[in-house]
């Protein structure tokens, strides 16, 4: 299941700009990598091209290597619809489709791509999706009422429960609880430390506390100035980079020192 | 005037500001009686004319609820009041041609609405009697075809221009779009039978080269509402199903097109409801004929614009009896398109996005 990332010197483009310059890093399976830095350095970019989001956005391009088990995501042979089946991704905002009900909802990796499915499989893979997200219990009497007449919160785990519900290796959070209160942001960090026993979480956050509560490795974006490329600061352990950061930079970010 | 609004009844605390009264609620309906007295006064000194006493009372009535307000409530108030009278005798002037074409053709349109006008056709019909049965069914074959042809084409036209086209070709098509909503009708009937001169030579009328020239009116229609509403539908959603690994044409199909339904239901109705009633192009490439045809693709056709535009200018001897016909196709016409729009918002209504808890 849970797979390893290398990147190797990636640059994201938007355009002829360039946003995100020369990424190295290896993201270990089984484990919460967080990705923190102030707004507009990058983080959020440089996740979308993990499952190839980032070029959905016209004239957005990658250049560089990112590898997934020895399978490399932008190579010649490889379709950007079967790397995002294999890595699946939450948004920052909870974004369930308007027109389904709950249980539509968590069938829909399913149902879209028209695979087969008996009634009965499909409804097991329901209950377990949501159980996975902790949400079984609050919806299994409402299964086919809409899913946006949900709170924030359990719409936001019915987007967990969707995107787990198609089995990916890799699930990558933009930020998945900065539109949530505390008492749902707790339910979605218990649920990561449950996920990551079988998945490899990569999770964007402004929030340094959520960063160092669920993460064993964290790494630090940041960018010299406005319309320069951001760059991946320091790759480290949680620990140390709450502890004992290399760089003067992260040490001034977590501290709240800027420039 | 002054007289017909009692000054309030100051208080000793009033002595600062002494125009801070406050007129009573049922001045401004005194003003306005009191002006409709007074021109009613004027008429009756000359001819009476209904349409002179509406305008002598408004504007009268206008001039004494702001003089009595300014010397009572102020300058403030008394231009908040003016303004809200200009206001509202400007909605009343837009409602008078809409009020008064209703009124018209109810009340000239109801003495044929009868089971012989929806049963017959105008076969052996000289004065007296007859109906439009042949144009009732002509206009709804005619507007199915244009439906059939138009929506598929729009709505394709539509998904390309909000889902994949860039740059200059979307600009283009976009400009060509907004060009064609601007064709005078009549030009897209010459177009729709100059093409069809080109296969079956001159004189040819048929009704699907009515339901062609409509559709060159309808088609813009369909894919600006369209694109309207696609346009709508969060990217979000869209990022949500590529996340799954869904592609981009099912995308669109499963979960782009669902979601916008309602709207793209409304508009289709409402673009319906635009070439419903279009009589130029339907001359000049349907015809008109008196027997019931249900081919549209042999010969001429009656549809109700031309049948009711025939029926007033070549009414035969005597003409009352085709006056009256023409009078009731016109009431069926409005009533398809009140019908149209009431659709809509019913689309509207059920299609919707539920969000209920």
């Amino acid at each position: 299941m849970a797979k390893r990332i290398d990147v190797s010197d990636l640059n994201i483009y938007y355009g002829n700009f360039l946003a995100v310059e020369g990424v190295n890093v290896s993201i270990e399976p089984r484990s919460i990598t967080a990705l923190i830095g102030p707004s507009g350095c990058g983080k959020s970019t440089f996740l979308r091209t993990l499952n190839r989001m980032h070029e959905v956005i016209p004239g957005a391009r990658v250049e560089g290597k990112v590898v997934m088990d020895g399978h490399d995501l932008y190579g010649a042979d490889a379709d950007p619809v079967d790397v995002r089946r294999q890595i699946g991704m939450v948004f920052q905002r909870p974004n369930p489709f308007p027109t389904m009900s709950i249980y539509e909802n968590v069938a829909a990796g399913m149902r879209l791509n028209a695979r087969r499915m008996k009634k009965s499989d499909l409804d097991e893979l329901v209950e377990r999706s949501l159980r996975g997200a902790n949400l079984w219990e609050e919806v299994k009497d409402r299964l086919d009422r809409p899913g946006s007449g949900l709170s924030g919160g359990q719409q936001q785990r019915l987007c967990i429960a969707r995107a787990i519900a198609v089995e990916p290796d890799v699930l990558l959070m933009d930020e998945p609880c900065s539109a949530l209160d505390p008492i749902s942001t707790l339910a979605i960090e218990d649920l990561m430390t449950e996920l990551k026993e079988r998945y490899t979480i990569v999770i964007v956050t402004h929030n340094m506390q959520q960063a160092a509560r669920v993460s064993e490795s964290t790494g630090f974006f940041n960018l010299n100035g406005v319309g320069q490329p951001g760059r991946l600061i320091e790759f480290n352990p949680t620990e140390k980079i709450f502890s004992n950061p290399d760089q003067k930079a992260t040490e001034d970010y977590i501290s709240g020192r800027f420039g | 005037m002054a007289t017909q609004t009692p000054t309030p009844v100051s208080t000793a605390a009033d002595a600062v500001e002494p125009a801070a009264g406050r007129l009573p609620r049922w001045a401004p309906w005194a003003c306005f009686a009191g002006a409709a007295a007074v021109a009613a006064g004027l008429e009756l000194l000359g001819d009476f004319n209904i349409a002179l006493f509406v305008v002598y009372a408004v504007v009268l009535g206008t001039l004494a609820l702001y003089l009595a307000s300014r010397v009572t409530e102020g300058r403030r108030k008394a231009t908040d009041r003016l303004v809200t009278a200009v206001v509202t005798s400007a909605f009343g002037i837009a409602m008078v041609p809409l009020v008064a074409l209703v009124w018209e053709v109810v009340g000239r349109g109801i003495v044929r609405f009868d089971g012989e006008f929806f049963g017959s056709s105008l076969v052996g019909i000289i004065g007296e009697g007859g109906g439009a049965y042949h144009a009732i069914f002509g206009t709804l074959i005619i507007t199915a075809l244009t439906t059939l042809i138009s929506v598929p084409i729009g709505l394709m036209t539509a998904i390309y221009l909000v889902e994949y086209a860039r740059g200059r070709l979307k600009r283009a098509i976009t400009f060509f779009v907004d060009v064609m909503t601007g064709i005078p009708s009549i030009v897209a009937g010459l177009f729709a039978y100059a093409l069809f001169v080109l296969f079956f030579g001159p004189g040819v009328r048929l009704g699907i080269m009515g339901a062609v020239a409509l559709s060159v009116l309808m088609i813009p229609v369909v894919v600006r509402s369209a694109e309207e509403v696609l346009k709508l539908v969060p990217n979000e959603l869209r990022e949500a199903a590529y996340a799954l690994g869904v592609p981009k044409w099912r995308t669109i199909v499963k979960v782009v097109i669902p979601t916008a339904i309602a709207g793209l239901g409304t508009g289709v109705t409402l673009a319906i409801a635009r070439v419903v009633g279009e009589t130029a192009p339907l001359l000049v490439t349907v015809g008109i004929t008196n027997a019931t045809n249900f081919d549209p693709f042999d010969g001429r056709m009656a549809t109700l614009p031309v049948y009711a535009y025939y029926q007033l200018t070549q009414p035969g001897v005597p003409p009352e009896y085709a006056i009256d016909r023409a009078w009731t196709a016109a009431l069926l016409l409005i009533m398809l398109v009140m019908g149209l729009n009431v659709v809509a918002r019913l689309i509207s209504r059920f299609f919707a996005p539920k969000t209920g808890r």
